[in-house]
């Protein structure tokens, strides 16, 4: 067992870096690009924790986790409790320890932060996931507790949000349902975040843990479409919309439907959903020009413009009308993308995209931009400089500049309100929706967010169902 | 998974499957659509649902041989299963009292118009179903669709059956000489609706056409079916399949059916190497 060092040798420790595929190499794969920490790794980062009495990386956590706890066994070389303490608020750990914005969450908190670096919480958060299941280390399920209630909760949608909910509630006994409308559940997880940064075996495999708490998962089933919210209503006690802000946001530029035009949702459904890098294996292909341009600057768009050099453009290059300082992606995602050759064209933005009439994209003309005053998101807000265009060379383009919400869901939900948006109305802090029974959470609430943002609002969604439930309410008796 | 109840093969490559999903029998309506997969390494196709038994359970669905998947799909059996069926999905045929209504069919568009055809004759039309094919043993569905029509005109290319011509030629005629005609749904290959848009341009009549868009999803998630339709983007699979004829950017909607067809036929080139080396017509 490694031994809790004295307080004054903690500080002086430095992080302990987390090894990666080297960039070179990383382009021609798929494969995850960091590798995660060893044994010998976690231990010498979990020991710098200064295990505060008054931990504040805890309040930077929406899912709960009791972070010096989970820590402190890793010191003890007790990973399985490790993982126990995790897995007690936090159903997708190796998912939220790569995927989480650390930096901004917990690790800011940090009483490190004042003498150097902060705890890797994100990586040690993985470690010990990642520790679990390649251990076959598995919760105790609540099915063999004795506190099956004969309530039952559809919960809509199997992104993060809707598996954290399902999670959380079937752990308190509730019979819980999971519609997912594609054919793998997981939602942005599997179609939206790529293998490279999140290997969709780790997403199969928490679903599937999550599956064994008894949570029925239903797939190749659109709410909406197949059945309405509203139909929902009759069979269940509860209902939590999840259902995500998946569709596509274009430019609406002239050109944008010519034949190698992609939203980013497209591209990367095709790459990572139905994996079209293994195309002819997998049957969905993909086109990728020689210069690829993707509109954006956010996670999505690093991911795309990363995924479009994987399968083998020559070029990509991320077209942002903002400068570096406004950048919204990562810091560290951004980091990645310039280390593997993408190039930013900043302060640039599209205003056509030329073709043939065969629909096949010849270029694209931008014009260049400066930054004004702040506008109402306090970021100084670009204005295009007269006379300044030009036309960029390239064959391909991918808009990542956002997504907005998909009807489909709502259209079948007469008495739940939207906001002019079309993002459910609710209680902040219930996530109740307007039709009382149904509640709410993830990007169908607030728009495209980030996947730790997801499971809190899960989380506090599945708090208010139980007391809601357990008041005696129920949607089948209204 | 989703049993295959009953093949039929109605013409060497064009086949009909009843699969059973009682819960999109249960809900389709004419016009709407399904998105399948053969198995985990499948694409995803939209395919319009030709018929369906809610007591069953059961939905008809009908192709023609085309590419990689569709050939795959044709050695599926009674009692095979297909990995994923979603629906369905799209909005349904504006099925209302018109007066005289044309449904005009090609290919496995034919199939498509059997249950809008239906469903207008219910709602008290005069129904006037015009099919077409290159030539006889193409034509298919010939007599469900007589029991649902007032009047049923059958065309081929080459004249081997029914009347010589295409099928707009008909339609042209009918046009001419019954202005009664308040509505026409044209389903099949994308120039046979558009050449039907041109015709019935000039008419005081509705054309109505349901497009065949490359997809994913089919829930509007990503947007590879968008289409112009009177300059607006729309996406075939939640404000489609079906547009008003006149309002479509046809240029447009047919270079981008023709997106993969490199891939396409790689990926039958593939699947054939395939089956030739495991042996023939395994799945």
């Amino acid at each position: 067992m490694a031994e809790m060092l004295p307080l004054k040798d903690r500080i002086r420790l430095e992080q302990v870096p987390m090894k990666e595929q080297s960039p070179d190499v990383r382009i021609h794969n798929f494969k995850e690009v960091p590798l995660g920490y060893t044994r010998e790794e976690a231990i010498r980062e979990a020991q710098r924790c200064l295990q505060c009495k008054n931990p504040t990386c805890m309040r930077g956590c929406p899912a709960e986790i009791n972070i010096p706890l989970f820590i402190k066994y890793i010191v003890e070389e007790d990973f399985k409790n490790a993982y126990f303490t995790i897995l007690n608020t936090d159903a997708l750990p190796a998912v939220t320890g790569r995927v989480c914005p650390q930096e901004e969450q917990c690790q800011r908190e940090c009483v490190l932060n004042h003498q150097g670096k902060p705890i890797a919480i994100g990586r040690l958060e993985r470690f010990v996931a990642d520790w679990a299941r390649e251990n076959h280390v598995h919760a105790e399920h609540p099915n063999n507790m004795n506190n099956k209630k004969n309530l039952k909760v559809a919960v809509v949608g199997s992104g993060p949000a809707g598996l954290t909910c399902s999670a959380d509630l079937a752990k308190m006994g509730y019979d819980v349902t999971l519609f997912e409308a594609l054919h793998k559940p997981g939602g942005v997880l599997v179609y939206g975040i790529p293998e490279f940064r999140l290997p969709k075996e780790i997403v199969e495999y928490e679903v599937k843990e999550i599956e064994q708490m008894g949570v029925h998962v239903i797939c190749n089933y659109v709410v909406g479409a197949t059945e309405g919210v509203d139909d929902l209503k009759k069979d269940f006690d509860a209902i939590f919309l999840a259902n995500g802000a998946g569709a596509p946001r274009f430019m609406n530029i002239p050109g944008e439907n010519m034949n190698d035009v992609y939203s980013a949702n497209e591209f990367l459904t095709r790459s990572n959903l139905m994996k079209a890098y293994r195309f002819p294996e997998y049957d969905t292909p993909i086109n990728i020009g020689k210069i690829a341009a993707t509109i954006g600057a956010g996670n999505v768009a690093m991911d795309s413009a990363r995924t479009a050099l994987r399968l083998g453009a020559e070029k990509s290059y991320i077209i942002y009308r903002r400068s570096r300082t406004e950048i919204p992606a990562r810091l560290e995602e951004v980091h990645h993308a310039e280390e593997e050759g993408v190039i930013f064209h900043f302060l640039t933005l599209p205003i056509q995209i030329l073709g043939d009439k065969d629909g096949k994209v010849t270029g694209m003309e931008c014009i260049k931009m400066s930054l004004g005053e702040p506008d109402q998101s306090g970021r100084r807000s670009p204005v295009p400089i007269e006379g300044s265009n030009f036309v960029l060379e390239i064959d391909m383009v991918i808009d990542a500049i956002g997504t907005m919400a998909n009807p489909i869901v709502a259209r079948s939900a007469q008495d739940v309100e939207v906001n002019r948006w079309g993002y459910f109305k609710v209680d902040e802090t219930t996530k109740m929706t307007t039709d009382e029974g149904i509640f709410a959470g993830g990007d169908i609430i607030r728009g495209s967010a980030t996947v730790i943002s997801a499971v809190g609002d899960g989380k506090s969604a599945a708090r208010a169902i139980h007391a809601y439930l357990s008041s005696g309410n129920s949607l089948r008796k209204k | 998974m989703y049993k295959i109840i009953k093949k039929e093969t109605l013409y060497q490559n064009i086949h009909a499957l009843w699969i059973e999903v009682p819960e999109i029998a249960r809900a389709v309506q004419p016009g709407q659509f399904i998105i399948l997969m053969t198995k985990e390494k499948g694409e995803r196709i939209p395919l319009t649902v030709a018929d369906y038994d809610r007591e069953k359970g059961y939905i008809d669905i009908v192709f023609q041989v085309a590419g990689k998947t569709t050939k795959e799909l044709s050695f599926f059996n009674e009692g095979d299963y297909l990995y994923s069926v979603i629906g369905p999905l799209g909005k349904k045929s504006d099925i209302d009292f018109f007066g005289t209504v044309v449904l005009v069919g090609g290919g496995t568009g034919i199939a498509c118009i059997h249950p809008i055809a239906r469903n207008l004759k219910q709602a008290g039309n005069k129904v006037i179903t015009i099919i077409g094919a290159r030539t006889k043993e193409l034509i298919i569905m010939e007599k469900e669709l007589k029991e649902v029509s007032d009047e049923l005109i059958v065309t081929t290319d080459d004249g081997s059956y029914g009347k010589k011509g295409f099928v707009t030629n008909i339609l042209k005629e009918k046009l001419d000489h019954d202005h009664t005609i308040k509505k026409i749904w044209a389903i099949g290959p994308p120039i046979m609706m558009k050449v039907t848009a041109s015709v019935t341009k000039s008419y005081p009549v509705d054309t109505i056409v349901s497009l065949n868009a490359i997809m994913v999803d089919g829930t509007g998630m990503c947007g590879s079916c968008r289409v112009s339709i009177g300059g607006e983007t729309k996406m075939v699979c939640t404000d489609g399949p079906e547009f008003d004829a006149q309002l479509v950017d046809w240029d447009e909607f047919m270079n981008r059916m023709n997106r993969y067809r490199k891939a396409e036929e790689r990926s039958l080139q593939y699947y054939e190497n395939h089956i030739k080396r495991q042996g023939q017509g395994e799945v």
